[in-house]
């Protein structure tokens, strides 16, 4: 990388991080506010047409409405997330339901390794499926006590948060389980497939 | 135009405040190049631990100045780029550009007209380059700005504007969309189809049409720009909206 | 359309940088047709969306991607899948 010309008395708008330089992974910084980043249109999804889908290699594929999805356990996740454009952010408040509450639902495939979450909009992101399991990603649609709003994945997003937010697809509409691995959106264009904040595993070949 | 888009360390050499969220920074560039009227540049800016910002600005001069250009900064509530630039940069500091960019929101003599200009805002600024270019280089086709802003104070280049409007073949006409000052004699309401065809008319329906603004303000101005009778390979648009990395 | 109407969206203008970078010349005149619906606009006049980890021009009409780019520190990558535009020069 070329050597960059530094500005005098730029810091850009980032907080200290202070005592909690701890939780904070290898090149990013802290933010209070909670940025938007989007690849497409926000979409107005009715909730009387929602369903959640849990399909490929499973013995019976299984889809829920909105308000069935309603009905499963819901559980409060408070998580750090850390987005690839480098900020992170503390300690943010969702509610919603854990893959494994989703997954009990259904019966794997022997062959079963890769998940790929796919969203309204057409985007996609692939996740290992041992990545999702163990209360490590749940599907969220409360976020601070309010119901998640659109910009920020609304009505329903799932959330990895041990992985770049990249991978915590916003709109989600189901989970696609396969036996090989398949890119995502960002993933199939220089993005990471795995995408660890604390390794730092930002591009591919990081 | 084939050449490499290089990055190059332009000076600030004169800041000029426009109103009072709004400022102008002229940037002497040792790599200047004529750029086309509505052509924007990029600029980044890098801390010491590597961390970087990058947006664009579109600039604001015309390409007859050359050496430096001009472009004119916003302030954008919560924005990281712009309150440096309005609040920490003087005179002398220096950070990296690159540019002219774009081909696509550009006017110049060889486009012709008459020429229809729609601004939202600080969407003013590229319609301005085309403005002092036309003044500069003389040019004899007609020209109409309609310049929507929210209140008189917010209103850049005012004055210039004004006096461009005085020469021969240009006119300037404001909406205010929130306050108007006592005696206000022009429009004092959002955009509409009504307005825009009162600006249109005295240039006949072959004129080319730029409009630049919020992104909701050019849906409106060019989809009515449609319905008043202009043909959509004659309008252009540009969003102007938070922006960068 | 009211959906692109979202303040976040810019338009192929705010790429130009990016894209020259790529092909070496100005590419927001150039004309791409959407591979989904058909339509045809300048690169310039697309929608795009630079708030994300890459910027997203898409297409007017149907919002189909047509152009996706993604800048790491040691390179710039570009995926053409709308038609009619030029096959961008190898990039490593």
């Amino acid at each position: 990388m070329p050597e960059r010309f530094v500005t005098r008395g730029f810091v850009g708008r980032r907080e200290s991080a202070g005592a909690q330089a701890n939780r904070i992974p290898p090149g990013q910084h802290l933010v209070k506010d909670f940025p938007v980043l989007s690849a497409g249109p926000t979409p107005r999804t009715d909730l009387a047409k929602w369903t959640f889908r849990i399909e490929g290699l499973v013995k019976e594929p299984v889809s829920w409405g909105w308000n069935e999805f309603q009905k499963l356990p819901a559980q409060d996740f408070v998580k750090d997330i850390s987005c690839v454009t480098k900020w992170t952010k503390l300690d943010t408040r969702w509610r919603g339901v854990s893959v494994d509450i989703l997954l009990e639902q259904v019966e794997l495939d022997r062959r079963a390794a890769f998940v790929t979450a796919f969203s309204d909009g057409g985007y996609t992101t692939n996740i290992p499926l041992p990545e999702l399991v163990n209360g490590q990603a749940f599907v969220a649609y409360g976020y601070d006590g309010r119901p998640l709003a659109p910009e920020h994945g609304g009505p329903a997003r799932l959330v990895v948060p041990h992985l770049y937010f990249w991978k915590s697809a916003k709109w989600v509409r189901g989970l696609r389980v396969m036996e090989k691995d398949v890119s995502g959106f960002w993933e199939s264009l220089g993005y990471n497939n795995h995408g660890d904040p604390w390794k730092e595993e930002r591009y591919t070949g990081d | 135009m084939k050449r490499t888009l290089e990055w190059q360390i332009a000076v600030v050499t004169a800041i000029k405040p426009e109103t009072a969220e709004v400022k102008t920074l002229t940037l002497a560039l040792p790599n200047w190049t004529p750029h086309r009227p509505g052509q924007h540049y990029d600029v980044r800016l890098t801390a010491d631990d590597g961390y970087a910002a990058q947006r664009s600005y579109s600039i604001a001069s015309e390409p007859e100045r050359t050496g430096e250009i001009d472009v004119t900064v916003e302030r954008i509530a919560d924005g990281e780029v712009s309150p440096f630039l309005l609040d920490t940069v003087v005179v002398g500091d220096r950070f990296e550009v690159r540019g002219p960019i774009g081909g696509y929101f550009v006017w110049d003599e060889s486009v012709g007209g008459p020429l229809l200009l729609v601004a939202g805002g600080s969407g003013v600024v590229p319609l301005m380059a085309m403005l002092r270019h036309r003044a500069a280089a003389h040019v004899s086709a007609p020209a109409r700005l309609l310049y929507s802003a929210r209140t008189y104070e917010q209103i850049i280049y005012g004055p210039e504007l004004d006096m461009l409007a005085s020469q021969d073949g240009f006119k300037v006409s404001y909406t205010l969309t929130r306050q108007q000052p006592p005696g206000w004699k022009g429009y004092a309401r959002r955009i509409d189809d009504a307005m825009l065809a009162e600006v249109r008319k005295p240039l006949g329906l072959e004129v080319v049409a730029y409009v630049c603004g919020p992104t909701a303000l050019v849906e409106v101005a060019a989809d009515g720009l449609e319905r008043i009778g202009l043909s959509a390979d004659r309008i252009r648009t540009e969003r102007f909206g938070p922006s960068g990395t | 359309m009211s959906e692109l109407m979202d303040e976040l969206v810019l338009d192929g203008n705010a790429a130009a940088g990016a894209l020259a970078e790529i092909y070496g010349d100005d590419m927001t005149t150039v004309l791409a047709e959407c591979a989904s619906c058909g339509q045809v606009d300048p690169i310039g006049g697309l929608v795009a969306f630079v708030h994300a980890p890459g910027i997203v021009l898409r297409c007017t009409a149907c919002a189909t991607v047509v152009i996706r780019i993604v800048q790491t520190p040691k390179r710039t990558l570009v995926d053409v899948q709308g038609k009619r535009i030029p096959a961008p020069p190898t990039t490593t």
